[in-house]
């Protein structure tokens, strides 16, 4: 190897480096660290607010508590498809996406698509003070029911 | 009068203020008229001489220049709304009321910005149609129908960017679905997602981000690659052409 291909490599490699630093570094500039969103745990007030057999829908959050004889389950309001924001038929009792028709069950079970998967059901319990509180990073198996 | 004005045309051309812009002669011979194009910077990328038969209506129907033209007024127009809109919430709603019912001719303006975007969607789509019946995409033409896809992407990506600024119900739900398509990409598909919104939902960061977008980095793209695909167009040796059948028809 002469010195100028000794050069002209040492050069390439420190451009590649530089490069795929500024890539790293760029990544992470781009990704907030720190975020102005809404809390994603809140309290849905006391059990008694729901009587049994019912599906309330909590519009700020954008969550189904559903009281059934076996227990409480929070259901997520926003479609698997696209993200739109479900609702609750009372009278057909199922819940159906506005934006492209997906329907599912109460208990979040999908009856007709286009929605991917059924609606995921969030961790839910009681605080110390008796309120059910919901935690929407915590996505916990449709099976698991809160008794109360 | 006619020849008042010539003297006085050819006393300027005297001046060494004029000499010093166009270090030329008046474009009255082949020569010249190829030095006035090859001279100047805003014409330079322009063919020296145009085939007769590329100018007529139906060899393109001008939809290139039409989205040219529409780009041009979406720029302007652009420009001037952003005297008017805050890019943050609440702001760019009441800014885009504002424009409505308040900014005298605001609504003209964001009419003008509105429509020539949806035309200049239609327009783009009818030329790459346009040109794809016309085979233009063959050899010597396929690096510049890259270009033009390319384009034609930019075009949509900067329909969509603006689609949210207005910040109203429309906007939040189509970038909403949007980029939950985004989500549905295997792996990277929830990180891209993140690093477009700035954040998981559609929300102030998001606004911004699509704010610099859609007036930064999206229309210099835009204007890098029209300036390339227009310069190509001559060095491919102008506009695919139909030959003439026997009979002389088209």
């Amino acid at each position: 190897m002469n010195r100028r291909d000794f050069l002209n490599e040492i050069t390439l490699g420190a451009l590649g480096i530089a490069g795929l630093g500024s890539v790293a570094v760029s990544y992470q500039y781009f990704s907030p660290n720190v975020l102005f969103e809404p809390s994603t745990t809140f309290r849905a007030g006391n059990p008694d607010l729901y009587p049994v057999h019912s599906v309330t829908f909590l519009q700020d959050q954008q969550v189904y508590i559903v009281r059934m004889p076996d227990g409480f389950y929070a259901v997520s309001a926003v479609c698997t498809h696209l993200g739109c924001v479900t609702q609750w038929k009372a009278d057909a009792e199922m819940i159906a996406c506005p934006c492209h028709g997906s329907k599912f069950q109460a208990d979040g079970t999908k009856i007709e698509g286009p929605a991917p998967r059924p609606l995921p059901h969030f961790a839910i319990s009681l605080t110390a003070d008796g309120e059910l509180t919901v935690d929407k990073l915590e996505i916990i198996k449709s099976t698991q029911v809160l008794r109360v | 009068m006619a020849t008042t004005l010539n003297s006085a045309l050819q006393n300027l051309r005297e001046t060494k203020v004029w000499k010093s812009i166009f270090r030329r002669g008046p474009a009255n011979t082949n020569r010249t008229r190829s030095l006035a194009v090859f001279g100047n910077l805003f014409l330079h990328w322009l063919p020296v001489k145009v085939r007769e038969k590329s100018l007529r209506v139906r060899a393109s129907y001008y939809l290139g220049s039409i989205s040219f033209i529409l780009f041009l007024v979406l720029f302007i127009t652009g420009i001037l709304l952003m005297f008017y809109y805050h890019p943050a919430a609440p702001h760019a709603y009441r800014d885009m009321k504002d424009l409505q019912f308040v900014v005298s001719n605001g609504v003209l303006l964001r009419n003008l910005h509105r429509l020539a975007a949806h035309l200049m969607v239609f327009a783009v789509f009818w030329h790459m149609f346009h040109v794809f019946y016309r085979k233009g995409y063959k050899p010597p033409h396929e690096f510049n129908w890259v270009v033009g896809v390319v384009l034609l992407l930019v075009t949509l990506f900067l329909s969509y960017t603006g689609y949210l600024l207005p910040w109203d119900q429309l906007a939040f739900w189509a970038v909403t679905v949007g980029t939950n398509i985004i989500s549905a990409m295997p792996v990277v598909g929830s990180k891209i997602r993140f690093l477009v919104l700035g954040g998981n939902i559609v929300g102030e960061n998001a606004l911004l981000r699509f704010y610099v977008l859609h007036v930064v980095i999206l229309p210099l793209v835009a204007f890098l690659l029209i300036g390339i695909h227009f310069w190509r167009v001559q060095k491919d040796g102008g506009l695919t052409v139909k030959p003439k059948d026997e009979d002389g028809k088209e």
